[in-house]
């Protein structure tokens, strides 16, 4: 008896974890796609990530859901993918327009500069957000409403399944993108090399706002995951959780895809077992202690392939 | 009639406005005294700090609307000592460096003569350390933390102590709910979680009980989910959950999404409307400690409840009712100190006895804490519904 029951929590504790390394994930995505490209640590995409989450709760109650909620009926499945899309819209055109305003005017200057440009522009954004949105938590609406499911004391939620899904079908979406389209193939090509890329005749910058807006879709759509799963969103939900998806790119190896996602991954499990096996208080740093044994032994990251620096 | 009470209508809301806009500070008062120049027809200034914005706001403001609500309702009777006072509050954001920026502030700059503050046990810690160097009296509506008072002989407070509310909550859960074993999920970023969880940890283990299984998280946190999968393999009959709105009602959520069908217990902590707001349908049934019940009220408290939804359009929290017996204390004290130094109001509110408070009698004892009551309040279709007082 015992023993089945801490196998289910084991299982249980697993389940959560991938759950929230798939949301890591789909938020590494954009950090991996987007470094790849201009070698740039995009800081904030974690804000982007945030404004997502935002705008799915505006859209929302837009939406009317609160009455729905009163009157006890779910909300039309129709509406949660409308929010979810236009969500992602949202955050493609914030992305692209961070792209244009306040890293393309310092591209060409030496790397340092881009970095701190992305430094200011999350600070403006969450200060922003505490003034647009407020400071306080706010409760985030049932979008979809929730359904237990119990196997043998292992709950799974829809929501869960959800995660999965949503983040399942996006990566692969992202993967067929990258790997089949006219669109993808600029992006591989101006990621290994900008200027040839140019010279052969792709337009560089319509690329790489493309690649801006297609990562920050994806992280808009990790922020309303994320507010569904955590019931809570804030400003700063951006932070710790767009830091630790940089955590999950670099592990995985940054700028490769599918590194992101199993680096993603890696860090959600990570993250769930130090908190349910050995302390939460040690949660957040279990993934810093990551980044620097990655660094230590695996600077590359676990798929990556080790670059010759251009000089 | 209808034009008329219209136009009255009209007329006070654009009165409010006006004074809601003199200036982004908030003050309320005043204007000039019955008598003379000088000193004497200035109001008299008592300085509130809270946090206004933050994952704790709810407390602040709430705190805030009830101060100023005694210091209004002392105005129209003619103010103390023949002057009016004016409440001037500063926002700490929930931080505690910048609750000592604002306590020296309120008292360097607005020259308040006493300070009310803190809703937070840490906060008032760190404010209560400067208005002490300040020799000025400080009285905490709300921080049932027992360091609080013993920072120094100028800070008081109106509420009851941690170690009373975790043995209020732990005889309750062994006596009247006959619980045998409890988890135990705390904040260990926040003393007064950690003074309530130890409380209630003596008192339930002393009184029988066992502890299952002992959970933490800290302030800001919003993922429990990996907490509340070893409660539930702990087999525990309650969750007691010492923390803020904000963290309880995410942690409501994910037992009930991780199928823990257990109630919460909790302390005064859990007193806001954002509580049901966050936690929904997955606090029903659960109990928490609180001040006073504005179900079961006594006549002081229904006018107190009555003008205060006049006023703001809302349902005061326990926090606003301690809020407005702070003020109260304070203005009783300063009636009865022969002038308004630091040190008359501060012997004045040590004289306090019997005072007939919004949450109950309050009499200062020798620790400048208040000997009080709590009720334990039952969480039902959203509302908190009174279960039982306890005495100290």
């Amino acid at each position: 008896m015992k023993v089945g029951a801490s196998v289910t929590e084991l299982v249980q504790q697993l389940l959560n974890g991938l759950s929230l390394g798939s949301i890591y994930a789909l938020i590494a995505l954009g950090y991996t796609m987007v470094y790849g490209i201009l070698r740039l640590i995009n800081f904030a995409h974690g804000e982007v990530f945030m404004v997502g989450a935002y705008v799915g709760l505006y859209v929302a109650q837009w939406f009317g859901i609160g009455g729905y909620e009163a009157r006890g009926e779910s909300f039309p499945l129709v509406y949660a993918v409308l929010i979810l899309c236009a969500a992602m819209a949202a955050a493609a055109l914030l992305g692209a327009a961070i792209e244009l305003f306040a890293y393309r005017p310092v591209r060409s200057a030496q790397r340092l500069t881009p970095l701190i440009t992305a430094i200011g522009v999350s600070l403006f954004l969450q200060n922003l957000a505490m003034l647009v949105f407020g400071p306080n938590p706010r409760a985030y609406p049932p979008i979809v409403r929730e359904l237990r499911y119990e196997f043998g004391g292992i709950i799974l939620t829809n929501i869960k399944l959800a995660i999965f899904g949503v983040a399942l079908a996006l990566t692969l979406g992202l993967h067929l993108m990258v790997q089949k389209t006219w669109t993808g193939r600029a992006m591989r090509a101006v990621s290994i090399n900008l200027d040839a890329a140019k010279l052969m005749g792709i337009d560089t910058n319509r690329t790489i706002r493309q690649t801006f807006a297609i990562g920050s879709a994806l992280a808009a759509a990790g922020g309303i995951l994320f507010g569904l799963d955590q019931i809570t969103i804030t400003p700063q939900m951006g932070v710790l959780t767009g830091l630790k998806a940089f955590v999950a790119a670099v592990l995985g190896g940054i700028g490769n895809i599918p590194g992101a996602v199993l680096g993603g991954l890696l860090i959600g499990l990570a993250e769930q077992l130090t908190a349910g096996y050995l302390s939460p208080d040690y949660r957040d740093a279990i993934t810093f202690v990551i980044l620097i044994g990655i660094l230590l032994l695996k600077p590359e990251g676990l798929l990556g392939v080790v670059k010759q620096e251009k000089v | 009639m209808m034009l008329s009470s219209r136009r009255l209508f009209v007329s006070v809301l654009l009165a409010g406005l006006g004074t809601g806009l003199v200036g982004c500070k908030k003050k309320e008062s005043a204007g000039a005294g019955p008598s003379g120049a000088g000193e004497a027809s200035k109001p008299i200034v008592i300085g509130h700090y809270a946090s206004m914005t933050g994952s704790t706001a709810h407390y602040g403001q709430d705190t805030d609307k009830a101060v100023r609500l005694a210091i209004e309702q002392v105005n129209q009777q003619g103010g103390v000592k023949g002057r009016k006072l004016e409440v001037v509050t500063l926002d700490d954001r929930g931080d505690s460096a910048e609750a000592s920026n604002a306590v020296a502030r309120l008292i360097d700059v607005e020259k308040a003569s006493a300070i009310i503050g803190e809703v937070a046990s840490s906060l008032s810690l760190s404010g209560g350390r400067v208005a002490q160097r300040r020799k000025v009296p400080m009285v905490s509506p709300s921080s049932t933390n027992p360091k609080v008072t013993e920072v120094g002989d100028y800070i008081f407070r109106v509420c009851f102590l941690d170690p009373f509310q975790g043995k209020v909550m732990a005889n309750f859960a062994r006596n009247t709910l006959k619980l045998e074993s409890v988890a135990i999920l705390k904040d260990v970023k926040n003393d007064y979680s950690i003074g309530l969880a130890d409380a209630f940890r003596a008192a339930f283990t002393g009184a029988g009980g066992k502890i299952a299984v002992e959970q933490s998280y800290s302030q800001g946190d919003t993922d429990f989910s990996a907490q509340i999968t070893a409660i539930k393999g702990s087999g525990a009959q309650a969750i007691f959950t010492p923390g803020y709105y904000s963290e309880v009602g995410s942690i409501a959520r994910t037992a009930q999404r991780l199928g823990v069908k257990v109630p919460l217990l909790g302390g005064d902590g859990w007193d806001a409307p954002d509580l049901v707001k966050i936690g929904g349908d997955a606090l029903e049934g659960s109990y928490f400690s609180n001040h006073f019940a504005p179900d079961v009220a006594t006549p002081k408290a229904q006018k107190f409840v009555a003008d205060f939804k006049a006023k703001y359009k809302q349902e005061p929290t326990g926090l606003g009712a301690l809020g407005y017996d702070a003020a109260a204390v304070i203005i009783e004290a300063m009636r009865h100190a022969p002038n308004l130094s630091g040190d008359a109001i501060r012997s004045a509110l040590g004289k306090i006895k019997d005072f007939e408070g919004v949450s109950g009698k309050i009499t200062i004892n020798g620790e400048r804490n208040a000997d009080k009551s709590a009720v334990v309040l039952k969480i039902v279709d959203g509302k908190y519904k009174y279960e039982t007082t306890v005495e100290p």
